[in-house]
């Protein structure tokens, strides 16, 4: 079936299933679905020092014509309360909105929404 | 072996004391005016100057560094090696550069591989800095992911993070915005480019980057 029939695959993936995947798979795994035009939503977002590995994988993975990158959209982690802190316990990150640059656009981002665009018909394989 | 025999006299002195030199990386997305803001501190502080600066965003794309820039705030003085690193971004299409910005598709291509490579190279000088210049556009929104990626990283290392929020001399600048979005870090309203607020801008750097910190790198 093309894209064409089947719209633009918008998956929501559990905290669960990204939870089983090792540091290396979890980033094969996002990025060999956005570069299939997949649109996903993350129940557990990444950690920033994982967000940054994206990107650094996400450059690495750039072909000029045909995948220019991702547009990732969340919000950071909640600051850990003093109990958190002194136990040494961090906060997990939060929902996290990742997708083909060329497919998504974010419209607008502030403490409250994150209000994003699908472009159809652009950037989906 | 004993708490004194894990102490160096130099971590003993720096926590007394606090650091007189320092790794300073000045990050961001691209087109805030990073190098522009490298040129003002060198020129200000040694006559010299960082790079070239462009219109075209990823025109700084190998990172570019000076050290022992001696910068005084009056009572005090930080030496620093000043790294001024290529934007960071999520995406990178050669079209932009082309259709935005009149560049050959060859140019364009070119540019835009090269503006990867920068990403990347910025990402790993992360692991080596002793603290960030992060500068913002206070023109645009602050809470692009770049900006919260970037702080994210810096906040689980422990490293100390000023904010230049630059632009102000544009009319629709609007640093309150920043400082608003981001409470938790020091934000110093600047213009890299006329110069204006340069003073506390150095004040602070020199007050926030002599702090000893506890390091916490993953």
């Amino acid at each position: 079936m093309t894209k064409k029939d089947e719209g633009i695959a918008f998956n929501l993936i559990s905290r669960q299933k990204l939870g089983g995947l090792g540091p290396d798979e979890k980033l094969k795994f996002i990025l060999k679905e956005v570069k299939n035009g997949k649109i996903l939503v993350l129940e557990q977002g990444l950690t920033p020092v994982e967000q940054a590995n994206l990107i650094e994988h996400t450059m690495k993975e750039i072909e000029q014509d045909t995948f220019i990158g991702v547009e990732m959209e969340g919000y950071s982690e909640d600051r850990p309360t003093f109990l958190q802190k002194l136990f040494g316990l961090t906060n997990r990150p939060r929902l996290t909105l990742i997708g083909p640059a060329n497919l998504l656009k974010m419209i607008k981002k502030d403490n409250d929404m994150i209000q994003t665009k699908i472009i159809p018909g652009s950037g989906a394989k | 072996m004993g708490l004194l025999g894990k102490i160096s006299l130099s971590s003993i002195l720096q926590r007394i004391f606090g650091k007189k030199h320092a790794k300073i990386g000045i990050y961001g997305p691209p087109n805030v005016g990073k190098t522009t803001l490298a040129n003002r501190i060198l020129r200000d502080w040694t006559g010299d100057i960082m790079g070239s600066v462009s219109e075209i965003p990823h025109e700084t794309r190998r990172a570019k560094w000076k050290k022992d820039v001696k910068v005084d705030n009056g009572n005090s003085s930080l030496t620093m090696d000043i790294v001024d690193t290529p934007g960071i971004s999520t995406k990178v299409d050669f079209k932009d550069f082309m259709n935005t910005w009149g560049l050959s598709r060859d140019e364009a291509k070119r540019r835009a591989k090269e503006a990867t490579e920068g990403v990347i190279e910025s990402i790993k000088w992360l692991e080596g800095i002793d603290g960030v210049l992060l500068v913002m556009d206070s023109t645009q929104d602050p809470f692009t992911q770049v900006n919260v990626t970037i702080l994210g990283n810096l906040e689980a290392r422990n490293l100390p993070v000023l904010i230049a929020a630059n632009k102000i001399d544009m009319d629709e600048s609007s640093p309150a915005t920043l400082k608003s979005a981001f409470p938790q870090h020091p934000v110093v309203p600047i213009s890299a480019l006329t110069g204006y607020n340069s003073d506390t801008l150095y004040s602070s750097m020199v007050k926030h980057f002599s702090k000893k910190r506890k390091k916490n790198r993953r």
